[in-house]
């Protein structure tokens, strides 16, 4: 059965400005088209809400941390491993859940696709191994960036045209989708025990700044006009007072138009900004500086950002800015895990309880908050929890009952033992609005889709596009009230399409899809140079040979491959 | 005219070397030459060579003799043991690829088998170190550009990962370490002076069995407390002296093995060193790993957490929730408890490494042993399925013993006739499909 | 109190797993409910009613329910498991998790039990009259949180990794243990009556633990800081203070070090 008719639903669709309209969808061969014949299944969306399959731009799902996070926390699945009866697999996993289950919840709460926010080049084979694991939705990867080896050496010398060249090579090795960032130039220092914590501090023995280092990579990626844009994650994260170092970081991008024919138009893409947007000197006298950073960023037409909203759980912090773990567990003296990894990034995890009685924490759940509801344009703000360092991404729902009614996020805030200490450093208290259903479909389709450069085919309905479609139990006419009733709505859609296939049924997996890994095959110019450096580093500094980097096809049997040309005539 | 592979992954040990080079002839048959490989490794692929290879599986027979059998046949005895047993014991894993354990949990997850891998007897103890404290690591090529120190502890790499010292931890010279192993200083701690503490700059002889209480006084001394006179046989004086040259290395690392997880307390031990290097980073840089033995326990233990969120011992037999707890889960445990009911054998030889008890026990109950060759399990088995030689005579991904995954290679066909692990585990799924969708369970 | 009597009618041939015996699961059921309670062995799904007779019905909740269990249990696993309230009485000895995860009640073992038994007990009073295995009153496998409520008392010995990780609660031994007894402890108090192998208090952050017998190695970490005199568990002796673990942290009150202290009966 191919063709279907989603009857008489609402359906939310920025991509063509209809806000809840009653709108028939018909789907055939995997696509939205203009109609379909009378053999065609209807399916009964009378007072549901109707919107694009969602699409996660920035989470950890897959890859050498996020397994030692599964892993080194077996008491992340005592008492909760289980199956549900039908095809799924078991599922485990509090906060970083295992593969089989990432796909199922993903896939429940009506998303499509993923974007596994940290690809270590070197590690690429067991992204993809993990990739090809994970049912259902399509997924990406972006390889890290900021502090490998060549990067430092060509943006040093100013060399972007042999920085595109290796960024298209190593895109190719990894089957990645873009350029990712992380603590620019301080993972690097991390290696000897040191960090980068402003934009100006040079890395040891590179002697190149974070400033550079951002400026650098946001240029590469214009030079090779790559569907997505640079993707940072800034320094200084977690700080009390580091918003001035976002605020620096991100006004890096002033003056650079997007090159791309994808539709793009940022050039950057500032990620989890709720841990970047801290005032006050310490941790007593720490406050809210999100409205401060969105002041900037509402102004600033060239950037996206994502939320990273803290849902106060016990979760697992994993990133690649490697000395803040560190600090972390000087913090809390939880157990962490570290890696550094040659030539490239490194890795550190470590488990976190944002426990609801800490004034602190509320404080970062209230910023978290702020940050899309300061933000002017929905289609330049994505919901997220940089799951799982936040909160596990299995607590969507529970963002948007907070987003969507003041009533239930004020209970939440006012609740707090600390509460006086909590209103007094944040602004959230102060703030009326609440996120449309509209606006929601922006902010976790529309938005991301465009960002990463998939809007022609993806986050929307138009005909022709990809038939990847969520329908919710939601009456937008009877809009749930209570926190739970939002929640439950959201955490089990009525029906998942994906690819033109009903792979969610009432919130049960019915179908496990024919998922694709995304990546981008960049062509430049022939650059001896940088193959030459390539080859000298293998045979020098790497610890495996140059010939068995590459990760070979049948890590990713299906593959939805985007061409770029940048080549320079 | 016998051709070259070259960038071949060597399928012996944690050390994973991917240099190796190897001279097959024209017919893609046979192996004639091996250039790169230590001893070990070049065994493993000029014994593919050798006549005498098992081409058929093997079943016994009342008589205790071995009959050959056709792979159907085969499979369908070992379908019907499985759908049977209430708790099957699903061991080993830990030579053969990625690939082909995803197969084999489907096929636990279905039939309620406990999978448990060669960490078991091995590196066990020190997975249960990271899962309460975490371990601060770094891969091979960290040490081989920056490493100024290292340690090896209770861990002889001569003997067990030949070219250790050569591609990563002692000799090469990398980028911030032109000067190869003589900008190293290399301790070498173990009870016993081996073919490792030879090389090393300073040898620190260890009482057996003292290493935790060493471990404690080196902590002890970093803090600045007082001491005894002798901890473990090792004056004071040294261990203070030790400590702070330790924490004026540019970059440290700590390499260790069974000296540390097989001696008492087992992951204590370990436990207590990754504290060291913990508390060795409040003034450098330190890191700690372990010398993973197998070319894929490492491998196991990612596929089993990304499946099912445990590196080994994952308990399966309730097929709806997946369940780990070394001492109970664990394969010895099992088996000296009569805790499983049938045993299904894959890539590992516990005839010849588990304790005499707990084989006892194995061999009492309906077991299946796929190998590509007859051992010590094999001749206590009801089937024997030869298979081919992964990394020789078919590939399939590993992981090394810092977690780096590489592809391995297939050099030369495997005898005719002869299955794959993936193709085995495929078709033993597919009849444990049929017999259960009859009603068998 | 109501009380139900379960009496073993057969033995497993594997282990039985007994997730539902304790009050709570029990809570509000009469006997014949009761053994269709669900009881497992691998894959097998079976009852509790397979295995045991079962006499008289539950009270109305877990604080009324009192339950005693006749026959050989050495092969029932998690007896008393997550129990709340109430009482369970064991005259046999036990396998593994038994009382792990209790938060309430009264359990009793008149008998051994084997390995992680006790696990994470946050309340309640659990006494096994025999020996205990391994791991008794420790963490779950990772988990930084031990026992951390409630008194266990094992009148026997115990073996190894007594006690990991415990943040709170009291755990007496009587008789002797092996190695590794409080490691990474945060709080609460250890009592042992008998003699210790090796490595008390290892890698200790905060706690007591008190040694009325002998140790056979130290750990390198403890220094003796004076004697006192200490009533522990109704004896009245006088005690070698030892603070440690030194090669651990410790947390600050006021500025000042709170090291942990093992206590050696002089």
């Amino acid at each position: 059965m191919s063709e279907f008719v989603i009857r008489n639903g609402h359906v939310f669709d920025p991509t063509q400005g209809i806000k809840g309209d009653k709108k028939d969808i018909a789907v055939k061969d995997g696509k939205i088209v203009e109609k379909v014949g009378s053999s065609a299944r209807v399916i009964d969306a009378k007072d549901k809400t109707v919107m694009a399959g969602a699409m996660e731009i920035h989470a950890h799902v897959a890859g050498p941390k996020v397994n030692a996070g599964r892993w080194y926390r077996p008491e992340d699945k005592h008492f909760d491993s289980h199956k549900t009866t039908g095809i799924t697999r078991i599922e485990g996993g509090k906060s970083i859940p295992t593969v089989f289950k990432t796909g199922y919840e993903y896939a429940r709460m009506g998303f499509t696709f993923a974007m596994e926010a940290a690809m270590p080049p070197l590690y690429a084979r067991h992204v993809h191994e993990e990739i090809h694991d994970t049912p259902i939705i399509d997924e990406a990867a972006l390889p890290v960036l900021g502090n490998n080896w060549f990067i430092l050496e060509y943006l040093k010398n100013h060399e972007v045209e042999n920085t595109a060249a290796y960024i298209s090579w190593v895109l190719r090795q990894t089957k990645g989708y873009g350029i990712k960032c992380v603590n620019p130039g301080g993972t690097e220092a991390w290696a000897w025990g040191l960090n980068c914590l402003t934009i100006h501090d040079p890395v040891p023995y590179f002697e190149i700044t974070p400033a550079e280092i951002i400026k650098g990579l946001i240029e590469a990626n214009e030079y090779l006009g790559l569907p997505h844009s640079m993707h940072l994650h800034q320094n200084d994260l977690g700080n009390p007072g580091n918003y001035k170092t976002t605020i620096d970081s991100l006004k890096l991008a002033e003056g650079i138009k997007a090159t791309n024919n994808f539709g793009r138009e940022q050039v950057l893409h500032s990620t989890h900004l709720q841990f970047h947007s801290y005032g006050g000197t310490n941790w007593g006298d720490f406050e809210s500086k999100a409205k401060e950073v969105m002041d900037y960023v509402n102004k600033q037409k060239n950037l996206t950002i994502d939320t990273g909203n803290v849902t106060l759980d016990e979760t697992t912090t994993m990133t690649a800015d490697g000395p803040f773990e560190h600090h972390l567990h000087g913090l809390n003296h939880l157990k962490w895990f570290n890696v550094d990894v040659e030539l490239e990034t490194a890795a550190g995890i470590v488990p976190f309880i944002y426990d609801p009685a800490n004034a602190v924490f509320c404080s970062q759940w209230a910023v978290g908050l702020e940050i899309p509801l300061y933000a002017k344009d929905p289609m330049r703000c994505f919901i997220t929890t940089d799951h799982p360092n936040a909160g596990p991404f299995t607590r969507y729902p529970r963002v948007y009952s907070w987003l969507m009614s003041k009533k239930v996020r004020d209970a939440l805030l006012n609740g707090f033992k600390k509460a006086d200490k909590v209103i007094g450093a944040t602004t959230l208290a102060e703030i009326d609005r609440e996120i449309t259903l509209y606006e929601l479909a922006a902010m976790t389709r529309a938005g991301p889709a465009k960002a990463l450069g998939l809007a022609k085919d993806y986050g929307g309905l138009r005909t022709g596009m990809n038939a990847d479609i969520a329908i919710y139990n939601i009456n937008p006419d009877k809009f749930p009230s209570t926190g739970p009733e939002i929640e439950k709505a959201f955490a089990q859609v009525a029906y998942l399409f994906k690819d033109g296939k009903i792979c969610v049924e009432d919130g049960k997996v019915v179908d496990m899809g024919h998922k694709k890994t995304f990546w981008v095959d960049a062509k430049v110019n022939e650059n001896k140079q940088v193959m030459h450096d390539i080859r000298e580093k293998f045979l020098r500094y790497y610890s495996v040979n140059e010939n068995n980097y590459p990760v070979p096809e049948s890590y990713a049997p299906h593959q939805h491959i985007i061409s770029v040309d940048a080549t320079k005539a | 005219m016998p051709k070259e592979v070259t960038d071949v992954i060597c399928p012996f040990c944690g050390t994973l070397c991917d240099d190796l080079v190897i001279t097959v002839s024209d017919d893609n048959k046979t192996i004639l030459g091996v250039k790169n490989a230590c001893a070990i490794g070049a065994e493993k692929f000029n014994h593919q060579r050798l006549p005498g290879r098992v081409k058929l599986p093997r079943m016994r027979q009342a008589d205790g003799t071995y009959k050959e059998v056709s792979y159907d046949e085969a499979i369908d005895w070992t379908a019907n043991m499985l759908v049977k047993s209430r708790k099957t014991l699903m061991y080993g894993w830990a030579s053969t690829s990625c690939q082909a354990m995803s197969i084999g949990h489907e096929i636990a997850e279905k039939v309620g088998g406990i999978v448990d891998n060669c960490a078991t007897v091995c590196h066990g103890s020190s997975l249960i170190a990271i899962e309460d404290v975490g371990v601060p690591s770094c891969t091979l090529g960290e040490v081989k550009n920056r490493a100024d120190r290292v340690v090896f502890w209770g861990c002889n790499p001569a003997h067990a990962h030949p070219r250790h010292m050569s591609r990563y931890s002692i000799f090469p010279r990398g980028f911030f370490t032109v000067k190869g192993h003589k900008g190293r200083k290399i301790y070498c701690v173990d009870c016993r002076y081996t073919d490792t503490a030879k090389v090393a700059d300073e040898f620190i002889q260890v009482q057996q069995g003292y290493d935790y209480e060493l471990l404690n006084a080196f902590r002890t001394a970093a803090r600045g407390e007082a001491l005894p006179d002798f901890v473990g046989g090792v004056p004071k004086e040294k261990i203070q002296e030790v400590v702070d040259d330790l924490k004026s290395a540019r970059f440290g690392i700590i390499f260790f093995g069974m000296g540390l997880t097989h001696t008492m307390g087992r992951n204590h031990n370990i436990d207590i060193a990754i504290n060291l290097t913990r508390d060795m980073n409040d003034y450098t840089k330190f890191a700690i790993m372990a010398m993973r033995g197998h070319w894929n326990v490492t491998g196991s233990g990612q596929v089993l957490g990304w499946q099912y969120g445990f590196p080994y011992a994952v308990d399966l037999s309730r097929r709806d929730q997946a369940r780990h707890q070394t001492g109970e889960t664990t394969s010895v445990d099992l088996l000296n408890r009569n805790e499983v009911e049938a045993c299904f054998y894959i890539a590992t030889d516990p005839g010849a490494h588990f304790p005499i008890d707990a084989m006892i026990s194995s061999s009492k109950k309906p077991t299946i042993c796929i190998d590509p060759h007859i051992n010590c399990t094999t001749e206590i088995s009801d089937i024997h399925f030869p298979v081919a030689m992964v990394g020789v005579e078919v590939g399939g991904c590993a992981y090394r013993m810092d977690n780096v995954p590489i592809e391995t290679r297939k050099v030369v066909d495997p005898p005719e006739g002869v299955l794959t692990d993936e193709e085995l585990l495929t078709r033993i799924n597919k009849r444990v499909d049929e017999l259960m969708a009859k009603g068998a369970q | 109190m109501e009380t139900v009597t379960l009496t073993v009618k057969k033995v497993p041939e594997l282990f039985l797993e007994c997730e539902k015996v304790n009050p709570d699961a029990f809570a509000g059921k009469s006997a014949a409910e009761i053994e269709k309670l669900p009881a497992y062995q691998g894959k097998e799904n079976s009852t509790l009613g397979e295995y045991f007779a079962v006499a008289g019905n539950a009270g109305a909740t877990a604080a009324d329910t009192k339950i005693v269990i006749n026959g050989d249990c050495t092969k029932m696993k998690y007896i008393g498991a997550k129990m709340t309230a109430g009482e369970v009485v064991v005259n046999s000895s036990c396998d593994m998790y038994t009382g792990s995860w209790m938060s309430g009640g009264k359990l009793n073992v008149k008998g051994d039990v084997h390995s992680f038994c006790g696990l994470a007990m946050a309340g309640g009073e659990f006494t096994i009259e025999g020996n205990a295995g391994n791991y008794l009153g420790a963490a779950y496998r990772g988990d930084w949180r031990g026992m951390s409520g409630g008194t266990l008392r094992v009148k026997g010995n115990a073996g190894s990794d007594v006690a990991t990780f415990m943040i709170g609660g009291v755990l007496i031994v009587e008789g002797n243990v092996d190695i590794h007894l409080g490691t990474h402890m945060e709080g609460g108090k250890i009592i042992l009556k008998g003699n210790a192998n090796r490595r008390v208090g290892g890698q200790l952050v905060k706690g007591e633990i008190y040694v009325f017998g002998s140790i056979n190695v130290m750990m390198p970490g403890y220094k003796p800081v004076g004697e006192v005199d200490l009533d522990v568990d109704g004896t009245k002796a006088k005690f070698i203070d030892y603070i440690g673990d030194l090669g651990e942290r410790h947390p600050k009150r006021k500025g000042e070090t709170v090291y942990g202290h093992l206590y050696m009966k002089k």
